[in-house]
């Protein structure tokens, strides 16, 4: 069976979707990346769909499911890459994945999820504003 | 009683039926005249339309003019039958209406008017029956045989207008298209931020095509940060405020930042009465506070340069990440 690979990379785990997802698939990729959170101990979970071209209400669920239920075992999730025709069916669906990061690639999916950690290491989010 | 003999002496009854005509043997003359006679009703037909005072000739020379009338006539006589005089709506006239339908079409597109346009079919018809006058002495027959031609030519002025109205909704509708093609630029105002200012009403379709177009850019600069100014938006009601709220969500899951800037007092004014909540979004009052906002979410700062470099402006900009 067509497995989505979960990759470790340091404190983060690194998921990239290389295919249209399906239900099943969709499911067990939930089931296994909370299994890999657990065993891993990950701060931090970087989720690839720039391939995901097609996306449904399910699909839309699942991957908002995925983030909450990272963030409830205390590792951020950062959904990277989502191509502009499935973030108007989302926004059109009512699913506007309210509680989940994003950011355009990956690259900046890191960064983003690397400020996070680092700020909940601290323990207190000490702020840097340069206002005005 | 019907009308037996068409040149005849039939005392004259108030009711004459111009649907029977079949035993009339005046009735294929009509026809014999006006395909004889095809000179005479464009020469005719020329002089009324060039002594109308709506002539255009700025829009198109009397030859072509001419050209057009001849064609027109040649044609229409051509296609003139016995059997289909009655019939305007026969086969064997869509030759006729075909090129009625191009010139009309042409001419709506060129910028005549609809009475001009009418004008041009309907001096055929005086053209039509001056030459009747000429030809057809009895005043019965006359009547008759002007009837027909006049029902025949009065069929090709609706459908004239039926075409000239279609002419110019096509014309309408290209130019909505390219108004809403034209109307939502995605300008790229620094590196990293896109500015996209919405001038007119926003609905549905335009929303559409606004989110499509910013979410594309996005994509293409790798722009981190995206300014809606919509101080050029005349009246923001709930549904506009659904769909600007639709295009921040979109742009945030495609991990962006969005900034509505330009709302005016009114409009914080409407959006507070009818309880629209806008509390997660950004909301500037004009462009340039959106544009430091943007700044300082990207860590940029815009310093004045010191005087000692002589010429020239005032912009310094350092970037971090």
């Amino acid at each position: 069976m067509e497995k989505i690979p979960i990759l470790k990379l340091g404190k983060l785990l690194l998921v990239t979707i290389q295919v249209d997802l399906y239900d099943h698939l969709a499911e067990s990729l939930e089931a296994d990346l909370v299994h890999m959170i657990n065993k891993t101990g990950a701060q931090g979970v970087l989720i690839d769909i720039s391939a995901v071209s097609i996306i449904d209400s399910f699909m839309g669920r699942i991957i908002g499911n995925i983030a909450t239920m990272s963030k409830v075992l205390d590792a951020e999730t950062v959904v990277v890459g989502m191509q502009p025709a499935v973030a108007i069916t989302l926004v059109e669906l009512g699913l506007p994945l309210h509680g989940v990061l994003s950011a355009l690639n990956v690259e900046k999916g890191m960064i983003l999820l690397q400020e996070k950690i680092h700020l909940n290491d601290n323990g207190f989010a000490t702020e840097v504003d340069g206002d005005t | 009683m019907k009308n037996k003999g068409g040149n005849s002496s039939t005392p004259r009854s108030a009711f004459i039926d111009i649907t029977d005509t079949k035993d009339l043997p005046m009735k294929n003359e009509t026809i014999k005249i006006l395909q004889k006679k095809k000179k005479v009703i464009l020469d005719t037909w020329m002089k009324f339309q060039l002594s109308d005072d709506s002539l255009r000739e700025d829009l198109m020379s009397n030859d072509e003019l001419r050209m057009q009338s001849e064609e027109l006539i040649s044609i229409f006589v051509d296609s003139l039958k016995d059997d289909n005089i009655d019939k305007p709506e026969s086969k064997d006239f869509e030759p006729v209406t075909d090129i009625l339908n191009g010139i009309t079409m042409s001419r709506a597109k060129q910028g005549y008017t609809s009475r001009e346009t009418g004008n041009f079919v309907f001096s055929l018809k005086e053209a039509l029956l001056h030459l009747l006058q000429q030809e057809i002495r009895d005043p019965q027959e006359l009547y008759v045989q002007s009837i027909r031609v006049s029902r025949l030519i009065d069929f090709f002025g609706v459908s004239t207008f039926e075409t000239f109205i279609k002419g110019r909704e096509e014309v309408i509708l290209r130019q909505t298209d390219e108004i809403t093609e034209i109307s939502t630029p995605v300008i790229q105002v620094w590196d990293g931020i896109l500015a996209l200012p919405i001038i007119g009403t926003l609905d549905s379709a335009r929303t559409q095509v606004v989110m499509e177009n910013l979410l594309q850019k996005i994509v293409e600069t790798g722009s981190g940060i995206a300014i809606l100014d919509i101080s050029g938006v005349p009246a923001v009601d709930s549904l506009v405020a659904q769909h600007l709220i639709k295009t921040v969500s979109a742009t945030r899951l495609m991990g962006a930042e969005c900034i509505v800037s330009g709302i005016r007092p009114e409009i914080a004014q409407t959006v507070v009465h009818l309880g629209i909540d806008l509390s997660n979004v950004i909301t500037k009052s004009s462009l340039a506070s959106a544009l430091k906002t943007a700044f300082s979410i990207l860590q940029l700062q815009v310093t004045k340069r010191q005087k000692n470099l002589t010429h020239s402006d005032n912009h310094g900009k350092n970037s971090d990440s």
